[in-house]
């Protein structure tokens, strides 16, 4: 059964104005979905015409989780996105055609060609780099939040992770000292219903994810992962009481994951009825019909933001194409740090 | 100059820092109301709050990965390994996050985890280990390990100072069997120079942590034979003194290497390996090493004085390399 609060789709437009959004701001979410997709399509051309060592991951599916909850973050707060989370840099700002360099492990990209694909972070930006060991960044999101704590400021650190990372101790560690001291952390399980070829009941055996924040003294809230503006009002409700001095909050994001682990996974193991039903609600469909239905977002409109994302994607592709390959001269630059290093945002 | 017992020295030197600088706080087990198991930040919750000197869960990766989010918040964070044999809870944490973030994507991580190494009053295989080669072999981490009680303050103040994660084993067999003079204001000890602790002519004995009181005993006894033994204290084995080993084993020609943790990979391998590349042709006599034998650290004191290397095995060692 249950524990978890299971949150109600947006009932109307009232309430996602009460929430905090105009309708400028409703458009400027479309379009950060519509970019979140376009630069992983793209990323699947480039692994294609063979431009991408390694892998390839994307977040197809989890467009209004992650985009949802980004919205929802305060400037002067900060995250630890995942690999499915690619809606969480556009929504910062990190600009495409960086990504793309760094899929190509150009020169330009946030790593410098040191790590591939969604391992990288714009510090500026409020953001932390990912590691392969996806629970391994709680803990770190909990300690910018006891940072935050400690120095009394009202900001808030949200911390992703998938249903498959909810197995590992890091996760139980994170959230067990978050709760005993309530700090202003989100942690947003990105449950996408398989991790690798594990299905659900395999990794936890509770009913949702978030039915164990209440072992952890706080709460735990389920949320249709496809409805941006439902995922956008649960986070903003979580990030407000945090900031509140209220403690974390588990929001657990219903998806499914559209595409393999990776490039070379094609999901056999999911049901393809499953594909089919979930198709039915694409976040970026949904979103588009409700936009029309209840902002009157015109055809002209519809049209202008998405010619302006093929025109940002396109530019951004040819200055990745054009970004050099990293020197290995250098290679052994940065291993330890120096004191310059430490003029971040941070650490002034 | 106050004399110091090694233990004061550690807390003095992370009082002064706590005291200077307000990001600086303490985060451990039993740190606070308890003042820590071995009672290095007694009074420390007293003078700091609950909010610098934290009570933490059971609960290591926690406390790790705590301290590297905290870290690129600005803050300098301490943490209290309650034992360094329980760091292996939290192995995942430095050697995934903490020593890899700066180098792939920038963000330095200024961390220091205090870890009471080492072994000799029968705390058995779960505390009394000493870790330190397997994290030197770590890109992005730096050890530390001090044998003197001014040492321990400078150093652990260069390692608050210092912006990467810095181990520092503190050895507990020092904590009250050493004391010495330690300097009342804040200083600093570099991180990466050794020490020369005896000055000798015929063999290098080259050690760092407890093992260099061990290493003087016998240096002392080797006198009466007439051999001169210079003892050089790392102080940390990474950054490791390469240039100070290499100047003393070009001036005595014959080095013997001596370490707490166990042999087969221990940190003296690195050294002996360097050494051979690089100082091949001033030697007259094969590189030595004493060190544990391969095994876990046993409880039993005939069995405990069995593993860890003793005052006559080095004698022994050194009077063999003498005669060689």
């Amino acid at each position: 059964m249950a524990v978890a609060r299971e949150a109600e789709p947006v009932g109307s437009l009232h309430e996602v104005r009460e929430a905090g959004l105009d309708r400028e701001d409703l458009l400027g979410v479309y379009r950060n979905m519509l970019i979140t997709r376009g630069v992983e399509e793209r990323g699947h051309i480039l692994y294609r015409q063979g431009k991408i060592p390694g892998s390839f991951y994307t977040g197809r599916g989890n467009e209004a989780a992650s985009v949802g909850v980004a919205t929802a973050m305060g400037k002067e707060d900060v995250g630890t996105p995942l690999h499915r989370d690619m809606g969480v840099h556009i929504t910062r700002g990190v600009e495409p055609w960086r990504i793309f360099a760094q899929y190509m492990g150009r020169a330009d990209g946030p790593t410098r060609g040191r790590d591939g694909n969604v391992h990288m972070a714009d510090a500026q930006l409020g953001l932390i780099a990912m590691v392969s060991h996806l629970p391994a960044m709680l803990p770190v999101a909990v300690g910018a939040a006891l940072a935050f704590r400690i120095r009394e400021e009202a900001r808030v650190a949200l911390a992703w992770f998938g249903e498959g990372s909810s197995a590992r101790g890091d996760t139980h560690e994170g959230m067990t000292f978050a709760g005993t001291r309530k700090l202003p952390v989100i942690f947003v399980c990105d449950n996408n219903q398989w991790a690798y070829s594990t299905p659900t009941h395999l990794e936890y055996a509770t009913e949702h994810v978030a039915d164990r924040a209440q072992a952890y003294g706080f709460e735990g809230v389920v949320v249709d992962g496809t409805d941006v503006l439902a995922v956008y009002r649960e986070a903003k409700r979580a990030i407000d009481k945090a900031r509140a001095g209220g403690g974390p909050t588990l929001l657990e994001c219903l998806t499914l994951r559209m595409e393999g682990h990776a490039v070379h996974d094609d999901a056999f193991y999911v049901p393809k009825v499953m594909f089919e039903r979930w198709a039915e609600s694409d976040p970026l469909e949904r979103f588009r019909t409700w936009l029309r239905d209840n902002v009157d977002m015109t055809d002209d409109e519809e049209d202008e933001i998405s010619t302006g994302v093929k025109k940002l994607l396109n530019d951004a592709l040819k200055r990745a194409e054009d970004s050099p390959l990293p020197e290995p001269h250098d290679l052994l630059d940065g291993v330890y740090a120096s004191n310059e290093d430490l003029d971040t945002p941070h650490h002034k | 100059m106050p004399e110091l017992t090694y233990l004061q020295a550690i807390s003095d030197g992370l009082r002064t820092e706590m005291r200077r600088d307000k990001r600086v706080f303490l985060i451990g087990e039993d740190v606070g109301v308890y003042g820590g198991a071995f009672k290095v930040s007694l009074g420390f919750q007293e003078e700091f709050g609950p909010w610098r000197v934290i009570d933490a869960p059971l609960a290591e990766t926690a406390i790790l990965g705590a301290c590297t989010g905290a870290s690129m918040m600005g803050m300098r964070p301490v943490a209290e390994m309650q034992f360094a044999d329980f760091v292996s809870c939290a192995w995942d944490h430095l050697v995934t996050v903490a020593a890899k973030q700066r180098w792939r994507a920038g963000t330095p991580v200024p961390i220091v985890v205090r870890l009471p190494s080492g072994g000799g009053f029968s705390g058995g295989p779960f505390h009394s280990q000493n870790p330190e080669s397997s994290f030197a072999h770590i890109p992005g981490l730096k050890c530390v390990c001090p044998a003197t009680p001014e040492d321990a303050k400078g150093l652990l103040i260069s390692a608050i100072e210092d912006p990467n994660p810095v181990l520092f084993f503190e050895h507990k067999h020092l904590y009250r069997r050493i004391k010495s003079e330690v300097p009342e204001e804040r200083y600093t000890v570099p991180i990466g120079k050794a020490r020369t602790h005896r000055i000798g002519r015929d063999i290098s004995l080259i050690t760092w942590g407890a093992m260099v009181y061990t290493a003087e005993e016998a240096a002392q006894q080797l006198e009466n034979d007439g051999v001169s033994v210079e003892v050089i204290d790392l102080r940390s084995v990474m950054p490791w003194d390469k240039a100070a080993v290499l100047d003393s084993v070009r001036k005595t020609s014959k080095v013997l290497i001596l370490h707490e943790d166990t042999r087969t990979g221990g940190f003296g391998a690195e050294i002996a390996a360097t050494i051979a590349e690089e100082a091949f042709e001033d030697l007259d006599a094969p590189v030595q090493r004493i060190a544990a034998p391969d095994t876990p650290v046993p409880f039993s004191p005939p069995l405990e004085k069995a593993y860890i290397p003793q005052v006559d095995d080095v004698v022994a060692g050194l009077r063999n390399l003498a005669e060689y």
